[in-house]
This record gives C-alpha cells, sequence and structure tokens, in this order.
C-alpha cells in the first residue's frame, strides 16, 4: 500500500506503508547509524519523532528480546529504504515489520531516504506526516509535541538495590544501558518519577544524582530545571543527554535547537582533559550555548564535527555531564569509562 | 601531534609486478601516499619493479628507481639517496617484508633511516604466527585452536588432538600461497610439506577450522596518540573457508546487530592498540552464526587489498591518512577530504551498499582447478555501488566484464541436479550463479544454506532476484514491474533477454515511461555534511545529486577489472588521459568499476562514475554529461568492444575513426589494407570446415598459428609442426563452424618486434621499438622485451617505421596504436595492428620521456604533433637499456602448464634499466621475485625438436659451474655431445626435496597434463624453482649470470637522472 511522508514545508516523499498501518505525525530526523535500529526505536529519547534511517537496509537481524532500550518502542513513525521481509540473526525472535505492528508503530519504506536526510540536512529538522494513500492535503496541525518527557518517565519511583553509595536517577526516558551500567558500578539506585521534586530526592538520602537521557527540549521540562537548581552545591550532579542539557540550564546556561541535530553513532568527541577523540554514539537536537555558560563552569568534551558542547564540568562543584551517550546501545562502547568518571565524582564528594 | 619536522625526505616501497593476491591496489595505495607525502613538502624516493604503475610516473614522486625490489638493490639506494625515513606499509607484503629485512640486516640503522609508522615490532607481533598467537592470548582474544610447525611431524601430533579439517598456512606468504584445508591425513602430508617450502621462514601455522562460520573484516586506523577509528566493516557471501581474496564481500556487515558488531569493533581496536599499529590495519574475523562466540583470524598490520576496497567503499582515503599519520599527524589534524570541514577522526557511515566480487583468471585457463579455498586464486576485482543488495549485486557481476546477463551461465541450464548440489557445496567461482539456478529449480533457501553454510538473508536476496527473472518471464512489462527490475539492479539486456525483446528497446520502453537513473554521491558521512566529493553512483530513487555542468568535457573509459592481458597498464593510461585533459581545459570524466586502481580515486577526474562498464551504464553516464566525446582507446579490449555500438548510436568517440579500429581488428578488411599498402603480412585464413583444413596448411605450410576466431572458454591458441598434431587441434580442441570458425596462420618462427606509436591523424611519432627475448609464437605479454632492439638491422628497423607510419596514416589514427612484427630471413612481417593503449604505453612512456598519452589525448582533441613540439618520426634511441620481464603466479593455480605459448598467462611485469643489455637483464629477471641461481643443479627435460637448438646453452650453463642432470632422452642425447651429465629418470623427488635449482624444459608436442613434462612443470611451479619452457628465456638468463655472481658491482639508477643524461 502507499503512503507518503509530507513535511512541514509542503515537500513529498512517497513510499509504501510498513508495520502497523495508519496515518501518524512527529519531528522528522534522521538517524546515520548503519546497526542498532531496535535500539533507536526503543530509545525514549525519540518520542514524538519520526525516525528517518539512512542506511537503506533495516530488518536484516530481526528484532530480539535483549536489546531494547525500554519496555516498548517509542518513535512516531519509522521511514526506510528497504524493511528486510527476511531476517537472519540467531538472536532474532521477530521481524520488524512484526514487531512494529505489535507495537502500532508506523513504518514508511521505498523512500528515497537519502534524498529526504539532504532535505533536513539543508532545511533543519520539521515536522511531518506519513499518510496512508497519499491522499496529499496539507495538514497544518502545530506540531511542537508537548509533554513527551510525562509520557516516558516512570510511573513511581523504582529501587534498584545495589552495594555502593545511593544514586537517584531523575528519569526523563531513561535507556535501560543507562541503569545496566550505573548498576555495574553498584549504585543502590532509585529510580524516580521526572517531576519529582528537590525534597522528595533528598528525602531519598542519597549520595548524588543522575539525570537522564529523554525527548524534546529542555526547556519544556522547566519543574526539573528547578529541582537541579535547588540540588547543585548540595550533591554530585551528572547526567547524559536531556539531563546534560537540564544541567547547563540549572547552571544559568542556555541551550538551543539544532539545524537538524546529532543522531548516530560516529560522532567524534574531543575529550578536553586527556585530548583524546572518541568515536560516541548521539542522539539529540538541541545543544548547550558555549556563551552561555557561567564562569565557574567550563566545556569538557567538544564535537569534532561541529565544535559544540559534548560535555561540561563544574569548577568548584562536582558536577559533570555529556551531550553524547558513553552508555552506547548502539554504537561505540569506548566511552564507558564516563561511568568511571561519574562514579569518581559522586563517591569523591559523597 | 603536527608534522615532524625533522623528515625531509622518505622513501616509499612499492609491491613490485602484479601478482595474485597483490594487484593494482598498492599502485593506489602507493600513489595516494607519495602524493601525500608531496603535498607536506617533503622529497619522495619511491623504488618499485613494476613500470606499469603510476606511482612510478614522473609526476608522483621525486627520485622514482625501477629497479628489484631486494635487499641488495634497495641497500644500494639508500645509500645513494639516504632518506631520513621509509615507509614501509603500503607496499602490500611484499614491501613489508623487504622493510623487515632492512631493518634487521643493519641497513636502516647504518644510513639513520627510520621506519615510519607502524614499528618494527609491531610489524612483528602481527606477521610471526607465535608471537601474534601469544599476543592474543595475552589480550585474551580468542584464536583458533592452532600450533605452529616447522616439521611435517608435528602436523600430524596436532590433528590427532583437535581433528580435521585443519587449515595450513604459511608463514609470511601473500594471499595464503601454499595454504590450503586438509580434511584427511594425506592431503594434510602434502598442504603442509609445500607449505613449510613456500614460507620464507619454513613455518606453517595449523588451524582447527572454523569453515561455515561468518567472515568479517574490519578496517582500523591509529594514531600515536592511540585515536583509533574505523573505517569500514565488511561481510563475506561467501563463510569462513574461501580466502577472503576470493569470497564475495558486501559492505558494511549486513547480518550483525549492533551487540555483534560493537564486540567486534572493541575487539578490533582492543588489538591495534595492543600491537601498536601506526596507521592501517585490516583486522578479519570470524564469527559463530550461532552464538556470540569469535575468533580472531588474521591481522595485517600495513594497508591491503581490503583497505583499498574499503576506502572505494566509503570515500575514506585510508593510504593518504595512514600516510599523514606515519609522518606524525594524529587523525583529528587531518582533514576529511569529502567533506573539506570535518576531520579523518571519525567513522565513515555509508547509505548504500557496496558488493565486491573477485575476477578468476578461469576463462584463460580452462584446466585449472577452479575450487575455491584458501589459496587465493584472483587476479582482480570489481565494485558496485547500490541502494540494496540485489543492485549492488547484480550491478557487480555486470562489471565483471565476462558476457554473463544477469545470475544465468550459459552452462547454468544443462547441470543436473548432482552437479547443481555439488557446485553448491564445494565452492568455486560459479557458486553465486549455481545458487541462483537452485532457485530456479524451486529448490529451498533452507536446502541451500546446508549445502553452501551461505547466510539466509543473503540468499533470500538471490531469490528475490531469481523471482523477479520470473515475473519478467511470464507477466506482462507495465511500467512498475520496469521500475522494480530497475530498483532491483536489472539490466536493459537482461530484461530484454527475459522478454525476448532487443536491449535498446527496453531502453526506449523505459524512457517513455521516464524510467531513469539517478546518481547519488559517495560522501562518508550518509548525507549529513555537504560533501566536496564527485563521486558518483547510479539507483533508481528520485533525487539527483550529479549536477549538470556545462564545461566542456570528455568521457574516458576505464578497464575494469585486472584479468590476465588486461591489467593495470590500462589504470595508468586511463589517469593520464584524464590528466591530459585537465591539461588540456576540460573537465575528465571517468567510469570504472576497479576499486584498487588509481583512476576509481575520486580526486583522479573532475568526476567520477562507479559503474559497470556495460552500454547500458555508459549511455546513462553520457545522457547525464553529455561530453563533447568518449575516449575508448584507453580502457583496453572492454573500451574498444564499446566503440562501434556507441557510435551507431550517434555518441561521438574521439580519436582514431571507429571505422579504422573495424578495419584494424576484422581480419578480412585489415587484410585488404595490408595488399593495398603492399606491406607483408603473415598469411593466413579462416576455416569454417574440418575438411578445408588440410587443404589450407597445404597451401601455407608448416608450422601453422591456430585459434578460435572467439575465444571460447580460454580456448588457446597454438603452434602445430604437422598435420596430425593439426587435426588432432581441430577435432578436439575447437568446435569449428560457419559461426565459430577457426584461425590458421603461417607461423614465422622469427624475432619478435613491437611498436607503440602515436598518430595526430596526419603524422605518425614512434616512441620506441622493443625486441622481444622470445621468438614469436609466445605471446607478447609473456616475452622479455629490450629497448632499444639489440639484433635488429638498421634497414629492418627503417623497415618498420615505414610500415608503421603507412599503416597509422592509412588508419587515420589519431592517438595511440600498437603494432607486432615478426622479423625473419625473409623479411618483416606485420602481425598484428591493435588501434589502442598496449600494455607497453607505460614503459616507452617513461624510459623515452615521450609523454605518449598526453601526446595521444591533445592529438583526439584536434592538436598536431608540430603544435605540441615534437617531431614525427623514430624517436632517438638512449645509450641506456631496458628489460621487461613477465611475472607469473603460477603456484597459486594448479593443474595449469606453465609452458609459454600464444595465450598469455602473466600477471604482471616488471622492468630493468642499465647501461649494458646484461645489466638490465639481470635486473629484469631478479626483478620477477624468483630465485634464480647462480650455481647447483639443473634439470634439463626437452622435447627432442629442441635438442640441437638447446645444445650450446646447456654446455653454457655446464661451463658455468651449475651440474646438468636430464631426463632420460634428452640425457642420452646431451652425453652423446660430450655433456657431463646426471641421467635422472624421476626427478620429482628431487624437487621436492629442493634439490635442484633451475628447469630447462621444452614443452613435447600434444601438451597433454599426463606427460612427465607436465608434472615437473608444475612441481617447479609449486616448489618455486625457476622454470625456463622457452629456449631463448634459457639463453637470456645464461647472459646474466656473470652480471650475478658479481651483483655487488652493479650500479642502481634513478629514472630521472637516465632521463635527464640521455635528454
Amino acid at each position: 500500500m502507499s503512503g507518503v511522508l509530507i513535511l512541514e514545508d509542503g515537500a513529498c516523499f512517497p513510499g509504501k506503508v510498513f508495520g502497523y498501518r495508519g496515518d501518524t505525525q512527529g519531528e522528522v530526523v534522521f538517524n546515520t547509524g548503519m546497526v542498532g535500529y531496535q535500539e533507536v526505536l526503543t530509545d525514549p529519547s525519540y518520542a514524538g519523532q519520526i525516525v528517518v534511517m539512512t542506511y537503506p537496509l533495516i530488518g536484516n537481524y530481526g528484532v530480539n528480546g535483549e536489546d531494547n532500550q525500554s519496555s516498548k518502542p517509542h518513535v512516531k513513525g519509522f521511514i526506510v529504504r528497504e524493511s528486510s521481509s527476511v531476517y537472519s540473526n540467531w538472536r532474532a525472535k521477530e521481524s520488524l515489520e512484526n514487531f512494529l505492528v505489535a507495537h502500532k508503530i508506523i513504518g514508511l519504506e521505498e523512500v528515497d531516504t537519502r534524498a529526504l536526510t539532504r532535505h533536513l540536512r539543508s532545511r533543519g529538522t520539521m515536522g511531518g506526516v506519513i499518510k496512508v494513500n497519499s491522499s496529499i492535503e496539507q495538514t497544518n496541525n502545530n506540531l511542537k509535541p508537548q509533554n513527551l518527557v510525562e509520557e516516558v518517565t516512570t510511573k513511581e519511583i523504582r529501587h534498584w538495590p545495589g552495594e555502593g553509595p545511593r544514586l537517584v536517577v531523575m528519569d526523563f526516558g531513561v535507556k535501560t544501558s543507562i541503569l545496566r551500567n550505573l548498576l555495574k558500578k553498584g549504585f543502590d539506585i532509585y529510580q524516580v518519577p521526572a517531576t519529582t521534586g528537590a525534597k522528595e530526592i533528598l528525602a531519598l538520602n542519597p549520595n548524588g544524582i543522575f539525570l537522564s537521557n529523554g525527548p524534546g527540549d529542555p526547556k519544556d521540562v522547566p519543574y526539573a530545571i528547578a529541582a537541579v537548581r535547588e540540588l547543585i552545591g548540595k550533591l554530585p550532579v551528572c547526567g547524559i543527554c536531556l539531563g546534560h542539557q537540564l544541567i547547563a540550564l540549572a547552571l544559568g546556561a542556555d541551550t538551543y535547537k539544532l539545524k537538524f541535530g546529532h543522531r548516530g553513532v560516529n560522532h567524534p568527541v574531543k575529550d578536553l582533559l586527556t585530548n583524546k577523540v572518541y568515536i560516541t554514539s548521539q542522539n539529540h537536537g538541541y545543544a548547550v550555548d558555549e556563551a552561555s555558560l557561567p564562569k565557574d563552569v567550563y566545556v569538557s568534551h567538544r564535537s569534532l564535527n561541529d565544535g559544540t558542547v559534548e560535555g561540561i564540568r563544574h569548577k568548584n562543584y562536582p558536577i559533570f555531564s555529556v551531550q553524547y551517550h558513553p552508555e552506547a546501545e548502539p554504537g561505540p562502547e569506548e566511552s564507558k569509562y564516563l561511568f568511571n568518571r561519574f562514579y569518581e565524582i559522586i563517591t569523591k564528594a559523597g | 601531534m603536527p608534522k615532524r619536522k625533522d623528515l625531509r625526505k622518505v622513501m616509499v616501497i612499492g609491491s613490485g609486478p602484479i601478482i595474485i593476491g597483490q594487484a593494482a591496489e598498492f599502485d593506489y595505495a602507493g600513489t595516494q601516499a607519495c602524493k601525500a607525502l608531496k603535498e607536506e613538502g617533503l622529497e619522495v624516493v619511491l623504488v618499485n619493479s613494476n613500470p606499469a604503475t603510476i606511482m612510478t610516473d614522473e609526476s608522483i614522486a621525486d627520485r622514482i628507481y625501477i629497479e628489484p625490489l631486494n635487499l641488495e638493490t634497495v641497500s644500494k639506494i639508500i645509500a645513494i639517496e639516504r632518506p631520513q625515513g621509509i615507509i614501509p606499509g603500503l607496499g602490500g607484503q611484499t614491501g613489508l617484508n623487504l622493510a623487515v629485512e632492512l631493518a634487521e640486516s643493519g641497513v636502516l640503522a647504518k644510513y639513520d633511516v627510520e621506519l615510519l609508522g607502524t614499528k618494527l615490532d609491531a610489524i612483528r607481533r602481527s606477521e610471526d604466527r607465535e608471537k601474534f598467537k601469544t599476543t592474543m592470548q595475552e589480550l585474551g582474544e580468542p584464536l583458533p585452536e592452532s600450533t605452529i610447525i616447522t616439521d611435517i611431524i608435528d602436523a600430524h601430533v596436532f590433528a590427532d588432538r583437535v581433528g580435521f579439517p585443519i587449515i595450513v598456512r604459511p608463514a609470511f606468504t601473500l594471499g595464503g600461497t601454499g595454504g590450503g584445508i586438509a580434511y584427511t591425513p594425506e592431503e594434510l602430508e602434502t598442504i603442509v610439506s609445500l607449505g613449510l617450502n613456500a614460507s620464507p621462514i619454513g613455518q606453517v601455522l595449523l588451524e582447527q577450522s572454523v569453515a561455515g562460520w561468518k567472515e568479517i573484516e574490519i578496517e582500523v586506523i591509529r594514531d600515536k596518540a592511540d585515536n583509533c577509528i574505523i573505517v569500514c566493516s565488511m561481510e563475506n557471501f561467501d563463510p569462513m573457508g574461501i580466502h577472503t581474496g576470493d569470497s564475495i564481500v558486501f559492505a558494511p556487515t549486513q547480518t550483525l546487530s549492533d551487540k555483534e558488531y560493537q564486540m567486534l569493533r572493541t575487539a578490533a581496536i582492543k588489538i591495534i592498540r595492543k600491537l601498536e599499529v601506526e596507521g592501517g590495519c585490516n583486522i578479519q574475523f570470524g564469527l559463530d552464526p550461532k552464538s556470540n562466540k569469535y575468533v580472531v583470524i588474521e591481522v595485517n598490520p600495513r594497508v591491503s587489498r581490503s583497505s583499498a576496497l574499503a576506502s572505494k567503499a566509503t570515500g575514506y582515503p585510508i593510504a593518504k591518512v595512514a600516510t599523514k599519520i606515519a609522518i606524525g599527524y594524529n587523525l583529528d589534524e587531518i582533514t576529511n577530504p569529502v567533506t573539506g570541514k570535518t576531520t579523518a577522526c571519525f567513522e565513515p557511515s555509508v547509505d548504500y551498499v557496496v558488493a565486491k566480487i573477485p575476477r578468476w583468471p578461469f576463462d584463460k585457463f580452462p584446466t585449472a582447478n577452479r575450487l575455491l579455498g584458501t589459496q587465493m586464486k584472483a587476479t582482480g576485482e570489481v565494485m558496485a555501488i547500490g541502494r540494496t543488495i540485489e543492485s549492488a549485486l547484480l550491478k557487480a557481476v555486470r562489471s565483471l566484464d565476462t558476457g554473463v546477463v544477469g545470475l544465468t551461465l550459459k552452462s547454468s541450464g544443462s547441470w543436473t541436479d548432482v552437479e547443481l548440489e555439488n557446485k553448491l557445496k564445494y565452492a568455486d567461482d560459479e557458486r553465486l550463479f549455481a545458487i541462483a539456478e537452485a532457485f530456479r529449480r524451486s529448490w529451498t533457501t533452507k536446502e541451500i544454506a546446508d549445502l553452501t553454510k551461505i547466510d539466509t538473508f543473503f540468499l533470500s536476496k538471490i531469490r528475490n532476484i531469481v523471482n523477479m527473472e520470473r515475473n519478467l518471464r511470464e507477466q506482462s512489462l507495465t511500467q512498475d514491474l520496469l521500475l522494480s527490475a530497475k530498483r532491483m539492479g536489472f539490466s536493459d539486456e537482461q530484461i530484454a533477454k527475459l522478454k525476448g525483446l532487443d536491449p535498446i528497446e527496453v531502453r526506449r520502453i523505459r524512457s517513455h515511461g521516464n524510467i531513469k537513473p539517478v546518481y547519488k554521491i559517495v560522501d562518508t558521512c550518509a548525507g549529513e555534511f555537504e560533501a566536496q566529493t564527485p563521486y558518483y553512483y547510479t539507483c533508481y530513487e528520485s533525487e539527483n545529486e550529479a549536477q549538470f555542468n556545462p564545461k566542456p568535457k570528455v568521457l574516458v573509459l576505464g578497464c575494469g577489472p585486472i584479468r590476465i592481458g588486461q591489467g593495470i597498464e590500462f589504470d595508468y593510461v586511463s589517469v593520464h588521459a584524464v590528466w591530459a585533459l585537465e591539461e588540456a581545459g576540460y573537465d575528465a570524466v571517468i567510469i570504472n568499476n576497479n576499486p584498487e586502481t588509481v583512476s576509481t580515486d575520486f580526486d583522479t577526474s573532475d568526476r567520477l562514475y562507479f559503474e559497470p562498464l556495460s552500454l547500458e551504464d555508459v549511455l546513462n553516464v553520457i545522457e547525464q554529461e553529455k561530453p563533447l566525446g568518449v575516449i575508448v582507446q584507453f580502457g583496453g579490449q572492454t573500451a574498444i568492444n564499446l566503440a562501434e555500438q556507441l557510435n551507431a548510436l550517434g555518441v561521438p568517440i574521439l580519436g582514431t575513426p571507429v571505422d579504422s579500429i573495424d578495419a584494424a581488428e576484422d581480419r578480412e578488411k585489415f587484410e585488404m589494407l595490408m595488399n593495398e599498402l603492399k606491406i607483408p603480412q603473415t598469411k593466413g585464413r579462416t576455416v569454417t570446415r574440418v575438411d578445408q583444413v588440410e587443404a589450407v596448411a597445404n597451401e601455407l605450410g608448416f608450422p601453422l598459428l591456430v585459434r578460435p576466431s572467439y575465444v571460447l572458454g580460454g580456448r588457446a591458441m597454438r603452434v602445430v609442426y604437422n598435420m596430425n598434431e593439426l587435426i588432432h587441434y581441430v577435432e578436439s580442441a575447437v568446435d569449428i563452424s560457419s559461426k565459430h570458425p577457426i584461425l590458421i596462420d603461417k607461423y614465422i618462427k622469427g624475432k619478435e618486434v613491437e611498436v607503440d606509436a602515436i598518430g595526430d591523424g596526419e603524422n605518425i611519432l614512434i616512441p620506441g621499438i622493443m625486441e622481444h627475448i622470445e621468438r614469436a609464437g609466445v605471446h607478447s605479454g609473456d616475452s622479455m622485451a629490450v629497448y632499444p632492439t639489440q639484433t635488429i638491422s638498421i634497414e629492418d628497423k627503417e623497415k618498420i617505421v615505414d610500415y608503421t607510419e603507412k599503416i597509422g596514416k592509412a588508419l587515420k589514427i589519431k592517438g595511440v596504436f600498437n603494432i607486432q612484427f615478426v622479423v625473419a630471413g625473409e623479411g618483416v612481417f606485420v602481425l598484428e595492428v591493435n588501434p589502442r593503449a598496449s600494455r607497453t604505453v607505460p614503459i616507452l612512456s617513461k624510459v623515452t620521456g615521450v609523454p605518449m598519452i598526453k601526446l595521444a589525448t591533445w592529438a583526439m582533441l584536434g592538436k598536431s604533433f608540430t603544435e605540441l613540439g615534437y617531431a614525427p618520426g623514430l624517436w632517438p634511441e638512449p645509450d641506456y637499456v631496458v628489460v621487461k620481464a613477465p611475472v607469473f603466479s603460477f603456484e597459486k593455480l594448479s593443474m595449469v602448464d606453465t609452458s609459454l605459448g600464444p595465450e598469455m598467462k602473466s600477471t604482471g611485469e616488471v622492468l630493468g634499466i642499465d647501461y649494458t643489455f646484461a645489466g638490465a637483464l639481470y635486473k629484469a629477471i631478479t626483478g620477477t621475485g624468483a630465485k634464480f641461481p647462480l650455481r647447483g643443479n639443473v634439470l634439463v627435460s626437452l622435447a627432442a625438436k629442441d635438442y640441437e637448438e638447446a645444445l650450446p646453452i646447456v654446455r653454457g650453463l655446464s661451463k658455468a659451474g651449475f651440474n646438468i642432470m636430464a631426463t632420460n632422452s634428452t640425457a642420452a642425447y646431451l652425453l652423446g655431445r660430450g655433456i657431463n651429465v646426471i641421467n635422472v629418470p624421476h626427478p620429482e623427488k628431487l624437487l621436492q626435496k629442493g634439490e635442484i635449482q633451475l628447469v630447462v624444459n621444452t614443452p613435447k608436442l600434444g601438451r597433454s597434463q599426463a606427460t612427465k613434462g607436465f608434472h615437473i612443470r608444475r612441481l617447479a611451479a609449486e616448489y618455486r624453482i625457476p622454470c625456463f619452457t622457452s629456449l631463448d628465456t634459457a639463453e637470456a638468463f645464461l647472459k646474466t649470470i656473470d652480471i650475478g655472481r658479481n651483483s655487488k658491482k652493479l650500479k642502481v639508477g634513478c629514472l630521472q637522472d637516465y632521463l635527464k643524461k640521455s635528454g
């Protein structure tokens, strides 16, 4: 069955629908990873987005029971050049198509995804709708999605017991692999809803706070910024991705929307402390504005591609965060050393 | 760290002649390296014995030594040039081994030369099997159960412990030379003894087989600061058990999830860090398809065939970056030339699929054992880019230029089910087509997977292709169906065949429906950043990224994969044509599909189309680019074959008129022309019926040269000496009919002479005349040749010049052409005219200093020699001598007869330059890499017809101190002529034991594989004992013995100095 993606600016990209049948809308973004579609689909940070995979063959190794980054896929739509009808991998449980159908995710294939990517690259990320049967009528919805974090955060406090220091993980849509890596360090983890206030967090008597990844514009979660602002100076604070942006905002810095974001597993980041370059997994549409950083905060990691801020550290307080994903999944595992750094910062201060 | 300030002069070692396992990829790597060094203001000294390369061109390096790649010679060059550093990792295994030898022998220390890039210790740790094993064990990286042995007895002990099959790999050899898989104790015995012999250090690795596992390759780069990146991952279609050089390969990996990919990526980085490789490195893994178990198979601490493929597959210039790292830069200090903005410190992401298919020489060697295993047999490869597996695969098959349409061989349908099953089970070069045939017969994916061990993912793609074949055959050709077929990569020809149409008709239907390809850019970053690269491939999608550029431009057709008879020399001429066009103010557009070459480097031409060289694909590019003309002279026979069809479709062909090309290639037209010009030609007849043969033979007189009018399945040409042989040939070797005539020519046993010349439409310039060492009857590609001529009289030379000018003028040659003559007592005869660049153009261009391709290209653009400042006629001959020698890869091709004849068998060539003929000869024959002995035992085994002629040569060898051994009747003959000879009726064991250092064997008539001669020649090839099958070659060798014994005194010379002194 034919379908079409219609972008906010009117551009149309025809294809064939696959997965769940229906119309959908969201912010259209592209990801350049050649493997890792299952992780992308289930990463809560993609909530509200229609994801375009630049690699043309998706679904080759099916979907397995182990690689999910949360309980279900969060993308609003999934666009590929070819969804493989045959999959082959010893861990695979089902085909990509089945997985999408089961989770009611709408897919569009046979799309000139390179043309679409080039369009987004030059015009910037924008909203779009996937329509079945290409009945092209301009829908002029306000595509700015609201309350994405509330959709993906945990509804209640969850305890992941560990032998080590106590860590409160503010869940804005945390990836399973982040929790797993923190648990591996031995933290005693309390995963709390995004709306949890500073007092409630302190009541859990933690040694440190960890702000997770999550979807959307950090400014859409002002309550979290307020909570973090209150915690700064009282507890060590670390964060990844959206968590990093929230820390920056809480410190008084500003964030801005990138033209087309960083989404992929090949992004070089320089650790300015060691001058070593790491190939990193990234997924963000916003970035911290370097010029707005207060004097006592310095840039610890920087993107080699566009020079944007990829990590910040506070000169006086135990505060450290990165924009990218040291937990990988998908992507290179070489930045896992950052979990040691988080651990050090939290334990030393505590 | 930025560039090192202490380096001013750097030496680059090339990889020598093209052999199986080491092809044009190292010309690409070396050329890129030299350019990168010059860009940094460094003086580049280059040594390579291969004259057909671009790297040995004056514009690429400052000091070029075309000299043998051995310790003695390179030491002399180092003593003269005194470079501060030497880059070992760019000349393949040959360059790496030589660099290690230079270091270990103390030469580098003596002259204070530093190994740049990967250090000696690191090279040893990855190359020496024992050290490698220890290193991997320290890292905890799994290896297959293995052992290193130096004695055959230990092989059996190991086999008793781990069981069969067992993989045998000799240490320090190319492309798995001498290796194999043993399934039984007997096989183990044979392979191990060969392997021990093939290894320069007499070491062999025995390994538990992981045949059937996925074979994954990863290309890694590391800098001094320990930054590491993965350039490309590749997954072999053929699982473990078949050499990766003989496997169909896809990039990136297709069936690995992120978990598995990252597991191997992490392992690769761990390994390259531990080995401390500085530069590029290739790591091969075997991955269990049913668990996350993996094993490290091999690490190459240098650029390789796979890294050339990875560079072309991603657009990431590995050799260039590796070179910059070697001279001090870190990855983040090097700009990514593709984006011009980002750095080289990132991992390419591709948004297409790349397929590589090897090109095997079995069309030339019908008797060869075609089974594929751990010994690489391919001479070259093609690469294709598509947006799906199916389209990349079908494009790659088309690029092979073997005449196969789609996935159907001419013989596919005639295989019995049992044959088909065997073809699936025991892989040979036709397995891909066998899989398609099995699907056509409705065999299930599972059945095929069980037989082939190929992943069902890949098999399902072939099934898709076969299903599309069926749809096309059974359904009417709607625009929808046509579009689906085109998106899947079907060629017009393939669709036409299935529908019973003419391919041009399919093209017409397509253009009615506006089903046209679009071009996408290869940009290393999947569209994330704007790219500067003019590097395109086609697909059938919506957006065309190739912007039409109105600047006048010319399309140059490349030559496709390296194969016997069409090698790297055509890449040399293609690239020179591009340079000449650019210099003349035109945009140069190139089409080629060989990932190993310089011509497919995106910064060589103004626009590169990485596409098959079929009519359809070429027409597509012409429609896109609208060039003012197409150059077909420089792409070998592949390009020439397109001339007529392109011309008929109204595409302007630049240079020599298409009529003239036809007149040179069509026998009858050519004969008429020679008669008109009163130029003697060897007499010949075309025969279509068996009963005509005898009359023709009587008319022409023996000996005769016979061959099919077109080469069918590699059926060879033959020289026959009497009626019996002729009849036997006609009855058994060829299928004679009016459609398949055979050609019978008078064979003149004279000296063969070759001329490369250029025409500007009016005048003819002859850069040089080369004389073959072997008499006519040996293919020009397989003969040694000398320039200037040594034994041709002035009168004969004048005749040659006169005939060349007459023919060139009559054919209105604009561009290059090549004529082969035979000079005999009765005069000078024309053998053939090739209206295109020949194999010897690079040699003559280099040693005469005449920029042949530039002149040819400019002539095509309308310039005359006078305007260009060149005088017509024969170019003055120099006071130095150059000798070209062919190089064979027989040891890798079992069951191939090594004797020289009219059918070409060599894979590459080397050049020797010196001020004496003997010196140049010596350099050429040692340059081939064969170990020519200066003393020891010579085995002589001759056909009776050659006794008399061989006598002085054998006497010469005996006088020079060699012990002569001979087989029965040869021994009796020699003894009777007073030569001290040992009769060895059964020399096989002596050959195996290494007690014979040289073989002189001329084949008996009939050339059966059952003869003793054949067996001796094969043993010599397998045990790497030099073997002369032509007495002329043996005689030439005799001339070099004195020089060889005083080789220390022989001087080395730089090409630039030779030309300066001579000019």
